[in-house]
């Protein structure tokens, strides 16, 4: 056989490999998540908060972490909507094409999308000692917000860019502004696409650790007020699996596969939403 | 009632605007944030000492870093090592090779792998790759090792970059024209020798772009880091040794920094020298990849 050939049968069967070594580590990562957690699993596990002794391998379960991260994922999730859409309709709608402003605005978010959630953390934590708050939700939800910003943002830039622009011009035709256009017609076009970006960005925000491990703090409570500290999944599982006691880890296993079925749903949910979308979209 | 539509429409303009201005410039103020606070351990000694003496004990009030950006460059360096040939093999054969019902197949996985948290790694690594280290690899090269060491960090920390190294490299690929792949075949080039020497070359920038943005990510990435490279303050000789990065150490010492005087603000400036190298490396490959996106418009 030509040498070329053998190198190209080479190649190809070395990338067939990586690819394969790639996926392969997705389903070996699932797979010991489950096997380990599954069998922790009990119904205490997602209907209590730890009792005494709960470290120690004593009755209990982690619904102060499962209610803490929804708490905080969901907060941190409406503020960063509350920042994101109108930058996001302002760099679509409003701005001048091209113009320095939009590209310095896109620029920032690629390169805060790049910096690591433990560096969010630390700045959250600078920002909670200026505003004089302990760690706390709060706390939690500002770091977390932060961190999510640029997730989100990105994500619904994406698919209002999209957006044809022809559909603007024949809202501006029928006499509406340019805030009617971007409330009306841009993002009831780009509906779908902006719930997957607020998905994606709350998957981020209930799976991340470094950035609460100093704002929200820890508690065995779920919190009342957003001045309380509030445990998150992520660090439940961390703190259990640090502790020597056989059960307690055995728990950690359970609460990582809690977190993972959680993220695994949020994805399906906006792997549909995009299909969906690029149905409907006016092409 | 007539000018109240013109005028919703200013104001929210002049809010919106004040938003994109404010979200934009978030990078400086915790860049500004994080040195205000570290000004006060840089006052008793000078940043290239912080950074290059071994001594680590806060107690006396020794902040030597050293230990821990040498356990950061060792894990990020394995994680790159591993990740380079295995994420560029994947990523040409997904964007030169693979029908295209495979590509869309494999899309979603991949984003999966991205999407799920650092922690569970941390967890999956403490399962699986610590106790492979501790009970085959180490004994294979006849060492002791508890399997927590810069190589399960490496291993761990490989895999959560693969997707963004893949996701992007692809990206670069597919900007590369058709026309030339074309030119190339049709001089009578195979497959390959048309990716090792044409596409490859023009693509080269980008795909250089590609590992700098998973090299920073592995740079950075805490939890799962923390959780399995056993953080040991000493400088890693072998990748059978236990590192402590730094942004572990960031993450492991909240509880003490604050009763300790000057602890809160070294672990600020080992955030804010995180930012600084994170910012360095992401600035330049954005630029890069800005150039490839502008090559396909």
């Amino acid at each position: 056989m030509d040498r070329r050939k053998i190198e190209e049968n080479i190649f190809k069967s070395l990338m067939l490999a990586s690819t394969f070594i790639i996926l392969s580590s997705l389903v070996i990562i699932l797979i010991t998540v489950i096997v380990n957690g599954l069998p922790a699993m009990n119904l205490a596990m997602i209907t209590q908060t730890p009792k005494g002794g709960y470290y120690l391998g004593k009755e209990g379960g982690i619904l102060n972490a499962i209610i803490g991260s929804l708490y905080l994922a969901g907060g941190a999730t409406f503020l960063a909507i509350l920042i994101s859409l109108p930058v996001v309709l302002y760099l679509n709608v409003y701005a001048k094409k091209g113009s320095r402003l939009v590209i310095f605005t896109r620029f920032s978010f690629d390169v805060l999308w790049g910096v690591p959630s433990i560096v969010y953390g630390a700045f959250g934590f600078t920002i909670m000692l200026f505003l004089g708050v302990r760690a706390s939700l709060l706390g939690g939800i500002i770091a977390v917000s932060l961190l999510i910003l640029p997730i989100m943002s990105r994500a619904m830039d994406e698919v209002i860019r999209m957006i044809p622009e022809e559909l603007l011009d024949a809202s501006y035709a029928l006499g509406a502004t340019r805030f009617e256009t971007a409330l009306k017609v841009v993002t009831r076009q780009a509906m779908p696409g902006i719930l997957t970006a607020v998905l994606i960005a709350f998957g981020r925000g209930i799976g991340d650790a470094a950035s609460v491990i100093f704002t929200a703090g820890f508690s065995d409570y779920i919190p009342y007020s957003l001045l309380r500290p509030a445990a998150t999944l992520p660090l439940a599982i961390f703190f259990q699996l640090g502790t020597p006691f056989p059960e307690v880890q055995n728990r950690a296993y359970a609460s990582a596969f809690i977190l993972t079925v959680i993220i695994l749903i949020i994805s399906i949910v906006s792997r549909i939403l995009t299909r969906r979308f690029t149905k409907h979209i006016v092409k | 009632m007539r000018y109240k539509r013109p005028l919703k429409d200013k104001l929210a303009s002049k809010f919106m605007l004040i938003l994109t201005i404010l979200s934009s410039l978030i990078v400086f103020l915790m860049a500004f944030g994080l040195y205000q606070r570290s000004r006060s351990i840089l006052a008793t000694k000078s940043l290239t000492e912080l950074l290059f003496s071994t001594s680590w004990h806060p107690l006396k009030g020794e902040f030597g870093f050293f230990p821990f950006i040498m356990g950061t460059i060792w894990v990020t360096g394995v994680a790159v090592v591993i990740a380079i040939p295995l994420c560029l093999l994947t990523a040409i054969y997904l964007s030169e090779y693979a029908h295209r019902r495979i590509r869309e197949w494999t899309k979603p996985l991949i984003d999966l792998l991205a999407g799920i948290p650092s922690v569970v790694y941390g967890v999956w690594g403490v399962l699986v790759i610590v106790p492979l280290i501790k009970n085959h690899i180490a004994p294979f090269f006849g060492r002791i090792s508890t399997g927590y060491s810069v190589l399960a960090g490496g291993v761990v920390l490989a895999i959560m970059i693969f997707p963004i190294i893949i996701h992007v490299s692809v990206g670069v690929f597919s900007s590369v024209p058709y026309e030339v792949r074309e030119a190339s075949l049709a001089l009578g080039a195979t497959k390959w020798q048309t990716v090792k020497h044409v596409v490859m070359r023009k693509a080269m920038p980008g795909v250089i772009a590609a590992i700098v943005l998973g090299l920073s990510r592995a740079f950075g990435e805490t939890m799962a880091v923390l959780m399995v490279a056993g953080n040991v303050a000493k400088v890693p000789s072998s990748v059978l040794d236990p590192a402590y990065p730094l942004p572990a150490l960031i993450a492991n010492n909240y509880g003490e920094m604050l009763s300790v005087p000057l602890y809160d603000s070294a672990l600020l400036l080992a955030s804010l020298v995180l930012l600084m190298v994170v910012l360095f490396f992401n600035i330049i490959s954005r630029v890069v990849l800005t150039r490839v996106e502008k090559r396909v418009q």
